[in-house]
């Protein structure tokens, strides 16, 4: 027996005005048509009002001699000849600097910190506990202002600095010793790059073999090996071909040596403590996500507690941890121009505070700062978006 | 020989224990203080070398603090005479009456001394409104979210900036201190969720132009630092507006945190409707729910609900970012102290550390606060999921 079904096969009747793709289709123009006339509206006054205040428009600034001067440049500039563009890359290199040190800092206390919360030790725990709480619940800014006014701005002056290791600490900044390379040391760059070469080859050749027979190498003591082992064996072969340049106290001021202004050192120190925290919990959700059943397989397997840690926990652990790493890495980068409030030259501070102030021109100034940190979001978050679908998990 | 006929009662047998030996305490090597330090502290070389390491910590900083801020510290006096060093008192600890005699400038800035009750009033109106919205048991919370998202903010504003006939005008750059901070921090609070709300929506919307529009707006502003969002607001926007209109700057700043913050909210509120299992759009659906009904009855109430600690800890990243209005100009509570702690009639050497000290401790409570409410409301809302 069949059932009829003609009424289904009839399309529902409902009014023009009910129908889903209508609907949606004027729901969409509607907005179109509202975001353009908002664009329209901001467009065309903004052109009144510049032309009104005579203020230039278009990218002409660019070439033009900026005439002010940086505190810190890793690239020549200077007051009278340089442009503004040239500023740009200054503050740029400035930002990026701060970055991958600070970067570099957070990770490396970060993770101490992550780890100490899941020692056995339990005043350890209480102490990294303490620390990510102050730190976390504080903001940042005042963090700088504190390091920058409270601390190294209360410090005595160049006469009394403290000393350490050669180096000077001061209200001017932190003076240390600069290693300087002498003629023979590019055997000991050459013996760098091949260790590096080496290693990489070492461990690819490794890697298929284990693959192919199941045989393990000692990759780790190798790539050390190679990598550190090599430089410093022609290091000390070549006759050390290296001296430190020692900072030196003359009556007003020290001179040579490495110096660090009070500045970046208080921005470096600001967002590495600050950022570890937020590192520190993202190591530890990590660590904790590994469930406890893998330890225990992997023992119940006969492996010891070392490589279960190597070859079981971490690398699952760093699946969990690496993507809010990175947005850690990416917070640390944007909150870096902070470094507006104590005065180190970021990209902030020379291109949105000084050029913005001497050109006027703010829809250029901002447009182009904020598309330098756009684009370095956007280039991490693809970068991470490949990583991520390579480490997935593959479900049945 | 048979069982019966060898069986000795147990009663004959001098030599059994008739009752039971009381428990032996367990060997002080298991439990008792010293064995949780055993395990606790020295349970390895490492370990014990963390404890003193921390100990020594602890014995250094703890002394020095208490020092700094009780037994060095100035209690009284009328100018930096009190806090600065002198013979008698070579170490000088946190300068608290920088402190007091400044309080009511961190408190209200500018705002003038006579009208300051209504920033008082105002306090109060938000509080009442918080505890309403975050206390789960409190009676009829739908009333209270209508307060807290419409009426509160409307009286607010009537309240604080005066007009309308009503209450003498203040001028918002006569606005200062904790005041900006709570005002920044609230305004943020009160647009960014709906707002949140609506971006989310939009980015898993299935119309593509809306679906776009959001997704550009929300990872535009999530890429760029909170600085240049408020520089944009601050010296863009007068651009793009007429001249007659143009903002002021308390309420550019406010509308660029506004912005910033529902960005971050949107990207929150749509892990929690990434959540929410299929089955209920499709149940809501099936008992055929338009899209509204649907959002607004099943999908939202359960999203929010799960995302309550997220949404908590977004406006604590918020709280800490409202010190960034500073930056373009405005009075907020950090601006106070950076005023005041270079004004020459209380410059010593430790104002600074002593302002940023009662800042710190400003921030901390609040922020803290806040999160060990997430915290808990988290731990709530697991039990109730648990059968």
């Amino acid at each position: 027996m069949t059932v009829e079904s003609s009424v289904a096969q009839q399309p529902a009747r409902v009014a023009f005005y009910n129908d889903p793709r209508v609907r949606s289709a004027t729901y969409q123009v509607l907005l179109c048509v509202i975001v353009g006339l908002l664009v329209y509206s901001a467009v065309s006054n903004a052109v009144d009002n510049l032309h009104r205040a005579h203020i230039a428009s278009g990218f002409g600034f660019w070439n033009q001699t900026a005439g002010f001067d940086i505190s810190q440049t890793l690239i020549a500039y200077s007051a009278a000849t340089s442009t503004y563009g040239e500023a740009f890359w200054v503050g740029l290199l400035n930002t990026l600097l701060v970055a991958v040190i600070g970067i570099a800092i957070a990770t490396i206390l970060g993770f101490a910190i992550g780890i100490a919360r899941l020692s056995s030790n339990w005043l350890l725990v209480k102490a990294a506990t303490v620390y990510v709480e102050t730190i976390r619940n504080i903001p940042l800014l005042l963090q700088l202002l504190f390091w920058y006014n409270a601390v190294l701005k209360a410090l005595p002056d160049i006469r009394d600095s403290h000393r350490f290791f050669g180096s000077y600490l001061n209200n001017r900044g932190l003076f240390v010793p600069e290693p300087i390379p002498d003629p023979g040391f590019g055997f000991v760059e050459v013996a760098l790059v091949v260790g590096i070469v080496g290693a990489l080859a070492f461990y690819f050749w490794a890697h298929k073999r284990q693959m192919e027979t199941g045989q393990q190498a000692p990759v780790v003591r190798v790539v050390l090996g190679l990598v550190i082992g090599l430089p410093l064996v022609v290091y000390v072969a070549a006759g050390m071909p290296m001296h430190l340049d020692h900072p030196q106290l003359g009556r007003f001021n020290l001179n040579g040596g490495l110096a660090l202004q009070p500045e970046f050192v208080a921005l470096l120190v600001g967002i590495s403590i600050y950022t570890a925290a937020f590192i520190s919990e993202v190591v530890r959700a990590g660590i904790l996500a590994v469930s406890r059943g893998q330890t225990e397989a992997a023992y119940s397997l006969g492996m010891q507690p070392r490589p279960t840690l190597r070859l079981i926990v971490i690398p699952q652990a760093m699946r969990v941890i690496i993507p809010p790493l990175t947005s850690q890495y990416l917070n640390l980068t944007k909150n870096s121009s902070l470094a507006v409030a104590i005065g180190y030259p970021d990209l902030v501070q020379v291109f949105t505070g000084t050029v913005l102030n001497q050109t006027g021109q703010a829809v250029e100034v901002v447009a182009i700062t904020m598309l330098v940190y756009l684009s370095i979001s956007l280039i991490t978050s693809l970068a991470m978006n490949i990583y991520n679908s390579r480490v997935a998990l593959v479900e049945r | 020989m048979t069982m019966s006929e060898g069986q000795l009662a147990i009663d004959d047998i001098r030599y059994l224990q008739r009752e039971a030996i009381a428990p032996q305490p367990p060997p002080a090597s298991i439990v008792g203080p010293w064995a949780w330090i055993r395990a606790n502290l020295l349970s390895s070389p490492f370990n014990i070398a963390m404890t003193i390491i921390i100990v020594l910590l602890i014995l250094w900083i703890v002394p020095e603090l208490l020092k700094f801020l009780v037994f060095d510290a100035a209690w009284t006096g009328q100018n930096r005479e009190a806090c600065i060093y002198t013979a008698q008192h070579p170490d000088v600890g946190a300068c608290w009456p920088f402190i007091a005699d400044r309080w009511s400038y961190f408190v209200y800035g500018s705002y003038p001394i006579p009208e300051r009750w209504r920033v008082n009033v105002f306090f109060l109106m938000l509080a009442i409104g918080i505890v309403w919205l975050l206390w789960l048991n409190a009676p009829r919370r739908d009333i209270g979210a209508v307060y807290f998202f419409i009426v509160m903010p409307v009286c607010s504003f009537i309240l604080l900036n005066g007009g309308f006939g009503l209450l003498y005008r203040v001028d918002t750059s006569l606005w200062g201190g904790i005041l900006v901070t709570i005002v920044v921090a609230s305004v943020g609070i009160v647009v960014s969720l709906p707002l949140g709300i609506l971006l989310a929506l939009g980015r898993r919307s299935r119309m593509p132009m809306v679906k776009t529009l959001s997704v550009m707006f929300i990872e535009f502003v999530r890429g760029v630092p909170l600085i240049t969002v408020l520089f944009m607001a601050s010296v863009m926007l007068p651009l793009f507006v007429p001249d007659e209109y143009s903002p002021d700057k308390l309420l550019r700043a406010l509308i660029g945190i506004a912005l910033f913050a529902s960005a971050y909210m949107a990207e929150v509120v749509r892990a929690g409707l990434a959540a929410i299992p299929k089955g209920q759009f499709e149940g809501a659906m099936a008992v055929g729910l338009g899209y509204r009904q649907m959002m607004q009855l099943i999908i939202l109430p359960q999203a929010l609900k799960i995302t309550i600690p997220n949404i908590v800890n977004t406006y604590i990243g918020m709280f800490k970012d409202t010190t960034l209005v500073f930056i373009v100009g405005l009075f907020d509570l950090v601006k106070t102290i950076e005023v005041a702690r270079i004004d020459p009639q209380w410059a010593a050497p430790t104002t600074s550390t002593t302002g940023y000290v009662v800042a710190a401790a400003f921030y901390f409570v609040f922020c803290y606060g806040m999160s060990r409410y997430a915290r808990a409301t988290e731990a709530r809302l697991s039990k109730a999921d648990k059968r």
